[in-house]
């Protein structure tokens, strides 16, 4: 009975302080503990989030966001598995590539934006190319080490079993180093997402982190609470689209089963 | 052996010899990529103006502060959520519903609540770096081995030489994992936040030289800051490595 009794209490403790932390946060605003200003009411700051989804206007930005998000980091995802896998390949290439990217990696490439402004201007290209840039150092070390540390006993079988070069690459390394790429991808995509909210809200061009700034600026409060629940919605959506994609595409590797 | 060292870095040699003799051929415009040297020169007479001191002095402030505080609280945090069982409870909804929120999206909001100072600035980075800590501290310590719990309540130890003496250093290379981690959101978050708004710290230099059209001295702070990124980043990995070096 004590058993049953204690795992009600955890179950409750759990639903509850996110349910707590709601109601205090909108019991406080309407005491007017704080000011409006500071901290708009939860209700009138979902009321605004749904009129903006009505009226079309978060998903205009959640489309201009989204999509220069996939557009970097698609290009980072396939430029960085191409440049992790020749890395581990030919010697040239990682005599190359060793110190760029043992130096470029821990940079902080938000820095690089006025000169990505300077290069490409201050719309998409800026954003997309920024978003590349920091995005393909996590896919680059994942998919360095992946390929680099496929079993050695799978490679000397498919040797011997009359393997090509070619068909190693696809067939032996690839598919073997599936979840550690997967793995930096994941790293990459919230980074993504992150460089695409910061250059929005420095150069502006709409998308959720504009909005957010403009509403800022013109001190509608509503408007930036809005924009970072929807910013976190998004953010949680793609972590877990992620999950998802991992799950279905690495069923034949053995953490799935686990 | 400094033969080596000279090979391995030689690619970033070459690409520097191409940056200054690139625009200097004009096979670049020089107005969208100065050449080194001239990047050099700038880096120097901002050093000698003060500019750079100043700003550095500044960012380096928020940064501190707002990673300090970010560590403190989010190890005491995830330790006493792993420890506690309601703690636990009450704490791990929230953070695992905050986790994934892009960090950067804070911003605009500590700057409604604290203004345009440091302030807002150090809160983002605080903020931003919580996370990671609290759950590198949680996964640490809830992995700590219970045998090694067991055996010290069995020598007679009490929760407070349990926490400091026993479950602290098993946990402390994934606390230290975590903290590496932060000190890299630390960065972008505390840039991000300078170029959004400010008048002081090397963020707020990069725009303001990037603005007015002073491409030279631009590149040299967005150089200095890239080197003081991952100087702390070596040098964070060295101190890791050396508070590690009891586990082999």
């Amino acid at each position: 009975m004590e058993r049953v009794n204690s795992l009600w209490k955890r179950r409750f403790l759990r639903s509850s302080s996110i349910v707590v932390l709601a109601v205090a946060w909108e019991w406080g605003a309407r005491m007017h503990f704080v000011s409006d200003f500071l901290l708009p009411s939860l209700s009138s700051v979902l009321i605004r989030l749904w009129d903006d989804v009505i009226s079309g206007e978060i998903l205009t930005g959640l489309g201009l966001t989204l999509l220069r998000t996939l557009a970097g980091f698609s290009m980072a995802a396939v430029a960085g598995i191409i440049i992790g896998v020749t890395i581990a390949r030919f010697r040239a290439v990682r005599w190359f590539f060793d110190p760029i990217v043992s130096i470029g990696n821990p940079l902080p490439k938000i820095a690089f934006l006025p000169i990505f402004i300077l290069w490409f201007g201050v719309f998409d290209w800026s954003k997309i190319a920024m978003v590349a840039f920091s995005a393909v150092f996590p896919v680059i070390v994942a998919t360095w080490a992946a390929t680099e540390n496929v079993d050695k006993f799978m490679l000397w079988s498919a040797e011997s079993l009359g393997c090509t070069r070619r068909q190693m690459l696809w067939q032996i390394i690839l598919p073997a180093s599936m979840p550690e790429v997967f793995t930096g991808l994941q790293i990459a995509l919230p980074v993504s997402l992150i460089v695409v909210i910061i250059c929005e809200m420095t150069m502006g061009g709409e998308g959720l982190g504009g909005t957010m700034m403009t509403s800022m600026r013109f001190a509608d409060s509503p408007g930036v609470f809005s924009g970072i629940v929807a910013i976190a919605i998004v953010g949680s959506l793609v972590v877990k689209f992620m999950e998802i994609v991992r799950h279905r595409l690495l069923v034949w590797h053995q953490e799935s089963n686990v | 052996m400094p033969n080596n060292v000279f090979t391995r870095y030689l690619p970033l040699l070459l690409l520097a010899i191409l940056w200054e003799i690139g625009p200097r051929l004009h096979w670049v415009d020089p107005s969208e990529l100065p050449p080194l040297s001239a990047v050099g020169r700038a880096w120097w007479s901002l050093l000698m103006d003060g500019d750079l001191w100043i700003n550095g002095v500044s960012s380096f402030i928020n940064w501190f502060f707002g990673l300090g505080s970010a560590i403190i609280i989010g190890v005491l945090l995830g330790v006493l959520m792993a420890r506690s069982q309601t703690i636990d409870d009450i704490a791990s909804p929230l953070v695992k519903a905050l986790y994934p929120m892009p960090k950067s999206a804070l911003i605009p909001v500590m700057i409604l609540w604290l203004g345009l100072g440091a302030g807002s600035k150090i809160a983002s980075i605080s903020l931003s770096c919580l996370l990671p800590v609290i759950l590198s501290a949680y996964n640490g310590a809830r992995g700590v081995d219970q045998t090694l719990i067991w055996s010290a309540r069995a020598c007679g130890a009490t929760d407070r030489e349990l926490l400091w003496e026993v479950v602290l250093p098993a946990a402390l290379p994934e606390i230290l994992a975590g903290i590496r981690n932060a000190v890299a959101i630390s960065f972008i978050v505390l840039v991000a936040s300078e170029l959004l708004v400010g008048q002081r710290g090397l963020g707020y230099l990069i725009s303001f030289l990037g603005e007015g059209g002073v491409y030279d001295a631009m590149f040299a702070v967005v150089v200095t800051v890239s080197a003081l990124g991952f100087f702390a980043d070596r040098a964070y990995l060295f101190f890791m490595r050396r508070t590690l070096l009891w586990r082999e």
